[in-house]
């Protein structure tokens, strides 16, 4: 009984992440096995943490009713300004600390248009996306700027080795189950509904099935990729944020209604201003995750991101009318958006076909929520 | 008249079911040509499910039970169907679009057209005859947006008149209305009555129903109670009926002390934003005590909700005069601002400024509290909940649950939540903006009940509200407001309805 009701709350996640499996299936059917493969699955997580950082930040902007259509020229043009600094000579945390000013000076500039001069941020990111592109393409005349050899490159490509993989994985599970029984307890000593031992037994139990499976897997590559880790990071940090503190709060309350919030003592505009704020350390993180990916700032990088970005949202379950969305929800859209270029790649179907399956699968996601919602 | 009698609608033993409750338990209810039928119940009662499955808007198939339109089983599967049928329904929420005209409005969606071009002059020519008709004073060409809500009611109630219909059901109709309004609608009902419409008419206020209503049918618990010729009973059977119970203090007799002054406001003038020369407010003083409840009497845009708004910094654009709070000279900038010096603001539009709706009864309950349930900037979720808890079972706030979202919640229920969201933050003032509209009589009372009880405990309430037995009931002191002006003040004792309605007309140019 208890089961039933849980699974009808998280009836959302639960139809995502069956679709993800059916996705993984098919693609493992369809590539004769190596969509599966640890190498591939190494791969895959690697390639989604653009995307998924960003939409880490997408789904707060989102939820307070917002929108940031500039992030792929702004992740582009903070990578050709890190790229241009180390070939200047900057050291690279140096490099790094002045990319995260523009960044931050950029999200600045723009959540002040938003919030406190009453643009629609539609329009102000938009202006935004092509402003940073003109810029980048400007800067660099065109050209492909090559990132200098440093520890920066190591957020692209390297790999966290596999002991200390194990150790972080150990004490991720071990935080989790800690502080899942001490929530538990609190719960129960101030007669406040919670789950049954059963069931958090079972919860706890896939917890740590899906950790331990995940560093198996990835330790039998090369070990868990570094971008990987810092996006996981940052999702346990965006995931506090969003559910554990004030501001996170007054996030939610400002999507549901803004008037409500405002006569309830939020200062609105400051919340939407640290959206955008917080928008600005995650483009910077995507930059550098980009830039040393593919070891040099391009001129033409990130295009489309800002899309994927909101597609991941959309798919993870975040309303665009705002007041609702999670980031597990954005981070396992993006995996889906990701699993479909990877899986498609690897099948060696044509790049067109990319598109239109991304595009049929975000219509058809919001679809079945929709009428899922009328059902109910 | 020989047809008066011949019943236009009729339902029998409908029975609707919501997964887990039975909101409708074979109802019988039925309306003849020209007559007024009046549907009363508290909240939650099952009325507006009911009015909902003779619009159509709750299908044929969804229900059990016959509905039948001038003596004819009909099974309307959307409210196009009901329209077809003669069935007008005006519903509470107002469904109009704000940036469209009157005119655009009333013929929304069925523009008089050739060949898709529309014919404007028809249309104006159509809205005008009909306002006028009707004895509105409205444009047909005024944005609907820039009407007051008592007008754009009537805009509404006209927009469905304009289907010649034969049926007419209101969902409280008034509650947006004043006196004024309210006598010029009552007028038009019986208007229509002569002309052989036939009216359901849901509302709370029961001299409204025994106004213009030739039979009462009370509802229960999703059951049709009983009915009255409305000449055979009087309010307090209606309201016994409808509470299932006999209601003696609808207004609480709380002993209580009166300090000193605590917010003092002096000279008080807040410009019209958009029309320069004219005052929303107008050299407003008043103070209000410790303890004190304070009652704002006056009509429609006199600039009660104002007043409040204003203090409460919710108010854009300039303020003139001073405004003290325990003696401090402050300047509440921002709500923000307002409620860390420990004012509170239940605000007249529940749905829309007081409520996330689609948040739970807990979040909404700590909205304005969130800082002080942090612990190292760590929100306290089960403190929260805690809190959450103890104000459900205290305040008798009827929820499933405390994660229910708000929206599921009854009128009362909601208002509720609202009050106990600012219980929370503990101020020292606390202003209630129409704290009962649209709500049941059984709730009401607990209400008042909350406000007597926060007042006794040393909160100043300034009280706002177009019903003057709420006003008179609960208030130590009443203040009148007329064209943004105080133009009296009575103490409970002195007050009456007479005095009040007189100061409330008292305009000054």
């Amino acid at each position: 009984m208890e089961l039933v009701t849980k699974l009808k709350q998280s009836w959302r996640t639960l139809t995502m992440l069956f679709a993800l499996v059916l996705i993984w299936i098919i693609f493992q059917y369809v590539t004769d096995g190596a969509f599966l493969e640890s190498r591939n699955l190494s791969n895959l997580f690697r390639q989604m943490t653009v995307t998924g950082v960003l939409a880490m930040g997408m789904v707060l902007i989102i939820v307070a009713g917002h929108i940031d259509l500039s992030v792929g020229s702004v992740v582009c043009f903070l990578g050709v300004t890190l790229a241009m600094l180390m070939q200047k000579g900057y050291a690279p945390a140096s490099a790094l600390l002045v990319t995260l000013g523009v960044g931050l000076l950029i999200s600045l500039v723009q959540g002040w248009l938003t919030a406190y001069q009453k643009v629609p941020a539609f329009i102000v990111t938009l202006a935004g996306m092509m402003v940073f592109r003109g810029l980048s393409m400007g800067v660099t005349a065109g050209v492909t700027i090559p990132l200098e050899d440093s520890w920066i490159k190591s957020f692209g490509s390297a790999y966290v080795p596999t002991t200390v993989g194990s150790a972080i994985a150990g004490v991720a599970l071990l935080f989790m189950v800690v502080t899942r029984l001490r929530r538990r307890s609190s719960a129960l000593q101030h007669g406040v509904a919670t789950s049954s031992p059963l069931m958090t037994a079972l919860g706890l139990l896939l917890m740590a099935a899906v950790i331990a499976g995940f560093t198996v897997t990835m330790n039998r590559y090369e070990g868990v990729p570094v971008p990987v880790l810092v996006m996981l990071a940052l999702m346990v940090l965006f995931n506090f944020i969003a559910t554990k503190t004030v501001f996170g709060r007054h996030v939610y309350a400002v999507g549901g209604s803004v008037e409500a919030a405002h006569l309830s003592g939020v200062n609105v505009r400051r919340v939407v201003l640290g959206n955008f704020l917080l928008m600005g350390l995650l483009t910077t993180v995507a930059a550098m995750i980009l830039t040393a990916r593919v070891e040099s700032a391009q001129p033409d990088a990130g295009q489309l991101l800002e899309l994927d970005a909101v597609a991941s949202c959309v798919i993870g379950g975040t309303s665009l009318m705002g007041g609702k969305g999670t980031i597990a929800g954005a981070l396992l859209g993006a995996l889906v958006m990701e699993s479909l270029n990877n899986g498609m790649s690897l099948a060696n179907m044509e790049a067109f076909w990319q598109y239109i399956v991304k595009g049929l699968v975000l219509v058809v996601a919001v679809w079945l929520d929709v009428a899922s919602q009328k059902a109910r | 008249m020989a047809s008066q009698s011949t019943t236009v609608l009729e339902l029998r033993d409908i029975v609707k079911e919501f997964p887990g409750v039975r909101a409708l338990d074979g109802v019988r209810f039925d309306v003849c040509r020209g007559e007024v039928h009046a549907l009363c119940g508290e909240n939650g009662a099952g009325k507006s499910t009911l009015m909902k499955i003779i619009s159509g808007l709750y299908p044929h198939g969804s229900y059990a039970g016959d509905l039948l339109v001038d003596g004819a089983v009909r099974k309307f599967s959307g409210i196009k169907e009901s329209q077809a049928a003669g069935v007008a329904i005006v519903f509470q929420e107002l469904s109009l679009v704000r940036e469209l005209s009157v005119a655009e409005n009333i013929f929304l969606g069925r523009e008089p057209s050739t060949f898709g071009v529309i014919d404007w002059d028809d249309v104006q020519q159509k809205t005008s005859a009909l306002l006028r008709d009707l004895g509105f004073n409205i444009s047909p060409s005024a944005r609907v947006g820039d009407l007051g809500i008592g007008q754009q009611q009537m805009v509404e109630i006209a927009k469905a008149l304009a289907l010649n219909a034969h049926i007419l059901i209101l969902d409280e109709p008034t509650s947006a209305l004043s006196d004024t309004e309210i006598e010029v609608f009552l007028g038009m009902i019986r208007t229509l009555k002569q002309r052989g419409v036939a009216c359901v008419l849901i509302t709370h206020k029961l001299n409204e129903v025994f106004a213009v209503s030739d039979r009462i049918t009370v509802f229960r618990d999703g059951k049709s109670v009983v009915s009255y010729l409305a000449k055979d009973v009087n309010e307090h059977r209606v309201i016994a009926d409808m509470v299932g119970r006999e209601l003696k203090d609808l207004y609480p007799r709380i002993e209580k002390t009166i300090h000193g002054p605590i917010l003092e406001v002096q000279n008080l003038t807040v410009p019209h934003p958009t029309i320069p020369g004219r005052d929303l407010l107008h050299d407003v003083s008043f103070a209000v005590r410790k303890g004190e409840i304070l009652g704002i009497a006056g009509l429609m845009g006199s600039g009660r909700t104002e007043i409040l708004m204003s203090v409460f910094g919710a108010l854009h654009g300039k303020r003139k005069g001073s405004i003290k709070l325990e003696g401090e000279t402050l300047n509440f900038a921002s709500p923000q601002d307002a409620i860390n010096r420990g004012l509170a603001l239940v605000s007249e539009d529940r749905k829309r400024l007081g409520l996330v709706l689609e948040d739970s009864v807990s979040r909404n309950i700590s909205l304005a509290s969130l800082a002080k349930l942090t612990r190292f900037g760590v929100l306290d979720d089960d403190g929260e909940m805690k809190i959450a808890k103890d104000f459900v079972k205290d305040l008798r706030i009827k929820t499933p649950g405390i994660e229910a979202q708000v929206k599921n919640l009854s009128g009362g229920n909601q208002q509720k939540v609202v009050l106990a969201k600012w219980m929370l933050t503990k101020p020292k003032v606390l202003f209630l903006d129409e704290p009962t509209r649209g709500i049941d009589v059984g709730a009401r009372a607990e209400i008042y009940r909350i406000v007597g009880e926060m007042a006794r405990d040393g909160v100043a309430v300034v009280m706002v509200s177009s019903e003057l037995p709420e006003v008179l009931g609960l208030s130590d002191r009443v203040l009148v407001m007329c064209g943004g002006r105080v133009t009296g003040e009575f103490s409970r004792d002195e007050a009456t309805q007479e005095q009040i309605m007189a100061a409330a007309t008292r305009f000054s140019h």
